[in-house]
C-alpha cells in the first residue's frame, strides 16, 4: 500500500473545499451550468440518466481496509446502499445528490481517496494488475511504476486540456492481467541485459473504433518513463483531432499519421526534453518505493495440512480452489479473486455491508489489502494458504465466491441503459439472465475459460470487443437487439472480435450465446481446449451456422 | 449560436420538455405553469414544433432548477395523461429495470 503524505491530504482537503464552494455558487446561481459543468467533471461527478454519478478514483486498483470501509460508508450515507466496480479499476455512485457530493468527497478525501480525473480530457487512472507485487509471473511490481505516473499526472498543466481522454495501463507479468493493448500508452515492463524498462506501445483502444496498440519502443530505459511519456502526449496534445468528438483519441492520430511517422514524432520531442528534471534517478524511485508498505510475509510451507484435508473432503471448496485461487510468489500464499458476478446479480456491483464484511475479511486474511480488477471483481492479493478454508466460507456466507472466475459467467458489462445516459440498450438484464441460464457450477467448469464481454453503446465501456465472446446492444425501432462478435482478446495476443451476424433480438440473446457454447462443446478437440482456442481453430463459420440456425 | 427561431425541431408527436433537477438529479418535467414536476403526469404536453420551442425556452431560463432539458415524445394515455414513448424514457421514468443491491 502507498502511504500518502501530508502534501497529498492537504492537497485532497483544499480541493475538496474548493469543489463545496463552486456547488454552493451553482445551488446560488452564481455559475452558471455551461461554467459549472467541466468543473464537476474535473472532480469525477457526471449527470446521467437517473440522477448524478460520482466515479471515484482507485489509484491502479489498489484499496486499503480503511478506504473500502470508507467507500461502504458512502454508500449507505449519500448513496443506496451499493456502488459499482469499473473497468477500468475505479468505483462508481449512482445516486449522490449534487448538494451533498462535497460532504461525500470529505469523507473519502479523509482516507485519501477521490474522484479527480476520472472525467474529462485528461489524463485518467493508470491501471495495472490485479495481482501486483503478488504474482508469481512478475518481473517486478508495476505499482511503483504506476505510482510514479499518477504523481506526474495529476493536475499536470500542460496536459489538462488534452483532445480528449487519455488511459494508461501498465503491466510486469508474463501474462497481461491490465489488457495494456487496448490503452492509449500500455507499458510492459521488461528487462534486457540485466536492465529495467519498457515496451511502449500507443494507439490502442475500444469504442467505436477499436484497435490494438502499436509498439513505438522496444526497450525504453526505466529512467526515461516520465520523460518519454510527456513526449507521447505532447505529440498528442499538439496534433490530435479537436475538430471531431469521435476522432479525437490517440489511436485515430496514429492510425492517420502511421505508426512509423508518430514514432518519429515523439522521439524528435523527446530528444528535446530527455535527461532532464524528469528523469527518475535511483533516489527518486526509491522514495517513491519507500512510501509502498509490503506485508511481512511469514515463512510457510505450500499446502498446508488443512488446505489439503479441505481440497480432499470438501468438492465445493476444492472447485472454489480451484477456479479462484491462484499461486502466490511467496510460498504458502496464494491470491484470491472474490467474484462480484453472483448468479442473477449485476456484475461489479457489491452492496455497502458486503464492502464492509470484506474489509473485515481483508485485515483478518488479507493484510488489510483489497485490489479490484479490470474484470470488475475483488481480489485479495496475498492471503495464507492455511487460512483458505475459513475464509471461504465467510466469502461464501457475503456472496463473493461463486467459483466463476474467468469462466462464462464473469461477465464483464457496463451499466448500460438502465443507468447510462448514452446507452442505446440494457446489459445488466442481459448478464443476469445468462448467469441464470448457465447457473450450474459444474457446467461452467466444464465449458472452461471464456469472457464474456456486453456494451450497451458503442463505446464499448463493456470492452466487448475483445470478448471471446463480445455483446453490443443497439436500438431498432424502439427495441433492443443485440450484436456478437467472436474471437476478441484482451491479453498479450490482443486482436478485435469479428462480427458473427445480424443483430439478434433480444428475447433470442440468452438462447443464441447457449447455441454458440454449445458449438463449442461439440466441436472441441478435447476438454483442454478452450472456446477461444476452438474458434482460433474452426474459425467464425460452424458457430454463425449453429447460432442462427432456428432464424 | 443559432437563434431559437431558426432552430428546426422535428415534432412527430405529443412532446413534453424533461431535464434532470439540478440539487440531487432526480428525473423532472415542465409543466404548463412553469413548474419541474417529479411526474410525467403532470408534464405539459406540447404538440407542434412551436409550443415545445417555447417550452424550452422556459426550460432553459430556468437552469438553477432543472439541467439539461430535452424534447421527449410521449404517447397519451386514455385517461388523458402523457406517457413515455421509448424504452430510455420508460427506464428514466419508473427507474433501473433490475432491483438494486443493497437497502435502498
Amino acid at each position: 500500500m502507498y502511504v500518502y503524505d501530508e502534501f497529498d491530504r492537504t492537497f485532497l482537503q483544499e480541493r475538496v473545499a474548493e469543489f463545496r464552494d463552486q456547488v454552493a455558487r451553482r445551488l446560488s446561481g452564481e455559475l452558471n451550468e455551461e461554467e459549472f459543468k467541466p468543473l464537476r467533471l474535473m472532480n469525477g461527478v457526471y449527470l446521467q440518466l437517473h440522477a448524478y454519478m460520482l466515479r471515484v478514483c482507485i489509484p491502479y486498483g489498489t484499496l486499503s481496509s480503511t478506504q473500502l470501509r470508507a467507500l461502504a460508508a458512502v454508500a449507505r450515507k449519500y448513496d443506496r446502499g451499493y456502488g459499482h466496480f469499473t473497468t477500468r479499476q475505479n468505483i462508481q455512485f449512482n445516486w449522490i445528490k449534487l448538494a451533498e457530493l462535497p460532504d461525500a468527497m470529505a469523507d473519502l478525501a479523509a482516507v485519501g481517496i477521490h474522484g479527480l480525473q476520472t472525467s474529462g480530457n485528461c489524463i485518467r487512472n493508470t491501471t495495472t494488475d490485479p495481482w501486483a507485487g503478488a504474482a508469481q509471473d512478475e518481473l517486478e511490481d508495476p505499482r511503483l511504476y504506476a505510482e510514479v505516473i499518477r504523481q506526474w499526472s495529476t493536475l499536470h498543466p500542460e496536459f489538462a486540456y488534452l483532445p480528449r481522454k487519455f488511459k494508461i495501463a501498465i503491466t510486469a507479468a508474463k501474462h497481461d492481467r491490465a489488457a495494456i493493448r487496448v490503452h492509449d500508452v500500455g507499458l510492459r515492463l521488461r528487462q534486457r541485459d540485466g536492465e529495467t524498462g519498457f515496451e511502449v506501445m500507443v494507439g490502442g483502444g475500444l469504442g467505436r473504433s477499436p484497435y490494438i496498440g502499436k509498439t513505438i519502443r522496444d526497450f525504453l530505459p526505466k529512467e526515461h518513463l516520465l520523460s518519454y511519456l510527456e513526449a507521447i502526449l505532447r505529440t498528442y496534445n499538439l496534433g490530435g483531432r479537436r475538430d471531431n468528438i469521435y476522432k479525437a483519441r490517440i489511436k485515430i492520430q496514429v492510425h492517420e499519421l502511421g505508426t512509423e511517422e508518430f514514432a518519429r514524432l515523439v522521439e524528435a520531442e523527446w530528444a528535446e526534453i530527455r535527461d532532464g528534471a524528469l528523469t527518475l534517478d535511483d533516489a527518486a524511485l526509491d522514495a517513491i518505493r519507500d512510501r509502498f508498505v509490503n506485508p511481512a510475509f511469514e515463512a510457510l510451507e505450500d499446502t498446508p495440512a488443512v488446505l489439503a484435508q479441505a481440497l480432499a473432503t470438501d468438492p465445493a471448496f476444492a472447485r472454489w480452489h480451484a477456479n479462484s485461487v491462484a499461486p502466490h510468489k511467496v510460498a504458502g500464499h496464494a491470491i484470491v479473486t472474490l467474484s462480484l458476478k453472483p448468479v442473477g446479480g449485476p456484475p461489479g456491483d457489491a452492496t455497502a455491508d458486503q464492502m464492509d464484511a470484506i474489509a473485515d475479511l481483508a485485515d483478518q486474511y488479507a493484510h488489510g489489502e483489497i485490489r479490484v480488477a479490470h474484470e470488475q471483481n475483488l481480489t485479495f492479493p496475498h492471503v495464507r494458504q492455511k487460512d483458505l478454508p475459513a475464509l471461504w466460507a465467510k466469502l461464501k456466507a457475503i456472496g463473493v465466491a461463486t467459483p466463476n472466475v474467468g469462466l462464462v459467467t464473469d461477465i464483464i458489462a457496463c451499466p448500460g441503459l438502465d443507468y447510462c445516459s448514452l446507452a442505446n440498450a440494457r446489459s445488466i438484464p442481459i448478464a443476469q439472465k445468462l448467469t441464470e441460464r448457465f447457473a450450474d457450477d459444474a457446467r461452467i467448469a466444464d465449458i472452461g475459460r471464456l469472457h464474456l464481454n456486453i456494451s450497451g453503446c458503442i463505446n464499448a465501456c463493456g470492452h466487448h470487443h475483445v470478448g471471446h465472446i463480445g455483446i453490443l446492444g443497439v436500438e431498432k425501432k424502439d427495441e433492443e437487439f443485440f450484436q456478437i462478435t467472436l474471437g476478441g482478446k484482451g491479453n498479450s495476443k490482443a486482436r478485435i472480435g469479428e462480427l458473427l451476424g445480424p443483430a439478434v433480438p433480444e428475447s433470442e440473446i440468452v438462447d443464441v450465446v447457449e447455441r454458440l457454447v454449445d458449438t463449442y462443446l461439440d466441436l472441441r478437440t478435447s476438454p483442454a481446449e478452450t472456446f477461444i482456442a476452438a474458434v482460433e481453430r474452426l474459425g467464425l463459420e460452424p458457430f454463425k451456422e449453429r447460432a442462427y440456425a432456428s432464424r | 449560436m443559432t437563434s431559437p427561431l431558426q432552430r428546426k425541431l422535428k415534432i412527430t408527436g405529443p412532446t413534453v420538455v424533461t431535464a434532470n433537477r439540478l440539487a440531487d438529479g432526480v428525473v423532472v418535467w415542465l409543466t404548463a405553469d412553469g413548474r419541474w414536476a417529479e411526474t410525467i403526469g403532470e408534464a405539459a404536453v406540447a404538440g407542434s414544433s412551436e409550443a415545445v420551442h417555447a417550452l424550452l425556452d422556459v426550460a432553459h431560463a430556468d437552469e438553477n432548477t432543472a439541467v439539461g432539458a430535452y424534447p421527449a415524445r410521449v404517447d397519451i394515455a386514455a385517461n388523458g395523461t402523457p406517457a413515455p414513448a421509448n424504452l430510455r424514457e420508460r427506464i428514466r421514468v419508473g427507474g433501473p429495470t433490475v432491483s438494486l443491491p443493497g437497502a435502498a
